[in-house]
């Protein structure tokens, strides 16, 4: 049984406040940053992989799991940020000014998305952010003298300050160092006004208002810094792809994103990062499935869409919470032990909420 | 101190004119209470003041500022805050979150500057929170503090929305039906909490409210209306002696 007790304001307004989360990040780390020691090539290049998704999360997590605007079109901003990164690259400019010029891009043309969403709801941006995303493969499958077309586009080798970095080690620090920023700068948003506002807007549109909060505005706000992020993951991604075409970035790979968010946990940081894990587990899980099921059902062509399908729908029913709800319970089960009851997580229905006059 | 001014007010939904030609003054330090059966228009003339509708006539004025003028989620600035008939608060946002959300219009944000965290980010994270405990300790609220609202009772809720607007420091509160759903104890403390928020803060108060005994106990005049119209506007005692709006509650003497 473990027992908080608070003696000063910063103790809520520090990221990890417990003890217990101190250790588990600082140990989580610190083996992250040991990997490469221990792990041969391949699952380190797939460790790597695992953590662009975990950005691209975080990203989609801001404007869905925060600001509750769903979002259908985020792998557009994967990408338009690997295909961006990899075009001013190739005319010379260094890494480093690419990124962030590729990130402000990015959050750019979030910005705009979240300006025409800002007045739509549900069902209506769902569809909108779509359309989006069609629009955007489209124009980068078509406009060939800049992009390649679907012939696809070769991605310039990582170099950073003149280095060249060919190593998978090498490239898998770039992406650790990136996602430690995001996580760290998301958390910084959810602890000030701004990050309030997001979870201000998604609860209660009406009560946002009402307290000062310029709901458009804020929208546009969480759609950019979540486009700009969701293009970081799409400039490291593209360094994982070498090799780049416009079908990678379609209504899949969106589904693969909104997937990993609902089954991580909506509304935590750690949601995304569990839902990373999630999705980059789940081929590994399938290729030895495979193994085991009958040639008929394991040679199916849509195993792995399905799959997804199907373990969405029992997240929705189940768990709604996701894989972060039940680490959260896991958590709660053993800093209460022995109080903790089967009930404790149950809820109350809601009580009436005020007509929405939008 | 400002005085909220409202002339000829009214507004049509289709062809129901749900306020039709209202007209008060709300003095500065007054309790101000607004009563009238249900559909009277009674919550609608709150959603006038805080701008979420549109008036089709009329005017309304807080002070030197023309209400009209301002976009809704700019009312806040000129001290107006309010609470809602049916509770809306964040739910999924702990009780300090969603005070903290209070403070919002007193809050200066940036994006860049809240995702480093730096100039002075913590420090003024510190200022709020001081105030917001201040708000905390009038209304005794400390014990939730930590919890989510999904996880409080209707009661807890309702104090701690009127704690969120109280965090905005406001000069005019609109509290609309702040006793409804609550028991006789609960209501008692309502009344001592608007007595505090009224000396201690020295914050106008309107609110609508259907429980009489508090209405008595605690506003200085009352506004009755039915079906848009005012009958009525005085003391607890003349309104409620008030031939009109007998009629309207218990229907016309056979």
């Amino acid at each position: 049984m473990q027992i908080i007790f608070k003696t000063s304001y910063d103790q809520d307004i520090n990221i990890l406040s417990k003890r217990g989360e101190y250790i588990r990040v600082t140990l989580l780390i610190v083996s992250m940053l040991a990997a490469p020691l221990f792990l041969d090539v391949y699952y380190l290049s797939e460790l790597g992989l695992l953590l662009v998704y975990a950005i691209a999360g975080i990203g989609l997590m801001i404007s869905t799991g925060f600001t509750g605007q769903v979002s259908f079109g985020h792998a557009a901003f994967l990408g338009i940020g690997a295909y961006c990164h990899s075009i001013l690259m190739t005319t010379g400019v260094p890494f480093s000014v690419s990124v962030v010029l590729t990130t402000l891009f990015c959050g750019f043309i979030g910005m705009l998305l979240g300006r025409s969403a800002s007045r739509m709801h549900g069902f209506y941006l769902a569809v909108a952010t779509l359309a989006f995303l069609i629009i955007v493969e489209t124009v980068i499958g078509e406009w060939t003298s800049l992009t390649g077309g679907y012939a696809g586009f070769l991605v310039p080798e990582l170099q950073i300050f003149g280095v060249y970095l060919p190593e998978i080690w090498q490239q898998y620090y770039v992406d650790l160092g990136l996602t430690l920023f995001v996580v760290w700068g998301t958390a910084n948003l959810l602890r000030s006004p701004t990050g309030r506002a997001f979870l201000a807007v998604r609860d209660s549109e009406l009560s946002a208002r009402s307290l000062g909060i310029n709901v458009e505005w804020v929208k546009i706000q969480s759609f950019g810094i979540s486009a700009a992020i969701t293009g970081i993951a799409g400039i490291l991604l593209a360094h994982h792809l070498a090799y780049l075409s416009p079908e990678t970035f379609g209504v899949l790979e969106s589904l693969k994103l909104l997937l990993m968010i609902v089954v991580g946990g909506l509304g935590s940081i750690t949601g995304a990062i569990f839902g990373a894990i999630f999705v980059s587990l789940l081929p590994v899980l399938l290729s030895l499935l495979r193994d085991v099921l009958p040639g008929a059902i394991s040679q199916q062509a849509g195993l792995e869409p399905m799959l997804f399908g199907v373990i969405i729908v029992l997240f929705v029913v189940f768990e709604p919470d996701g894989i972060n709800g039940r680490w959260k319970k896991l958590l709660h089960f053993f800093e209460t032990f022995p109080y903790y009851r089967k009930a404790s997580f149950v809820r109350q229905k809601r009580y009436l909420k005020t007509e929405r006059m939008r | 101190m400002s005085s909220l001014v409202v002339e000829n007010l009214s507004i049509e939904f289709g062809g129901v004119r749900a306020v039709d030609g209202v007209s008060f003054a709300v003095e500065p330090g007054e309790t101000f209470a607004i009563i009238g059966p249900n559909g009277a228009g009674k919550s609608t003339i709150f959603n006038l003041i805080s701008r979420i509708y549109e008036p089709s006539n009329g005017s309304i004025h807080y002070g030197e500022r023309n209400l009209l003028d301002v976009p809704p989620h700019r009312v806040v600035n000129l001290g107006i805050a309010r609470t809602f008939q049916n509770i809306d608060l964040f739910e999924q946002a702990t009780v300090l979150q969603n005070l903290l959300v209070g403070r919002h219009s007193r809050m200066s944000r940036n994006l860049l500057r809240d995702f480093l965290f730096i100039a002075g980010a913590r420090a003024r994270e510190r200022e709020h929170r001081r105030k917001v405990e201040d708000i905390i300790d009038l209304l005794q609220i400390a014990h939730y503090r930590d919890q989510k609202i999904s996880d409080l009772s209707y009661g807890a809720r309702k104090n701690v929305e009127l704690a969120r607007a109280l965090c905005a420091e406001p000069t005019l509160l609109l509290l609309d039906e702040p006793a409804s759903g609550l028991n006789q104890e609960e209501t008692d403390d309502v009344s001592f909490w608007l007595d505090d928020v009224k000396h201690d803060l020295g914050v106008t108060i309107v609110m609508v409210e259907h429980d009489m005994g508090l209405v008595g106990r605690v506003a200085d005049r009352v506004m009755a209306i039915n079906d848009g119209k005012l009958l009525a506007i005085g003391t607890p005692d003349e309104v409620r002696n008030n031939p009109d709006v007998q009629q309207a509650y218990l229907g016309i003497p056979a």
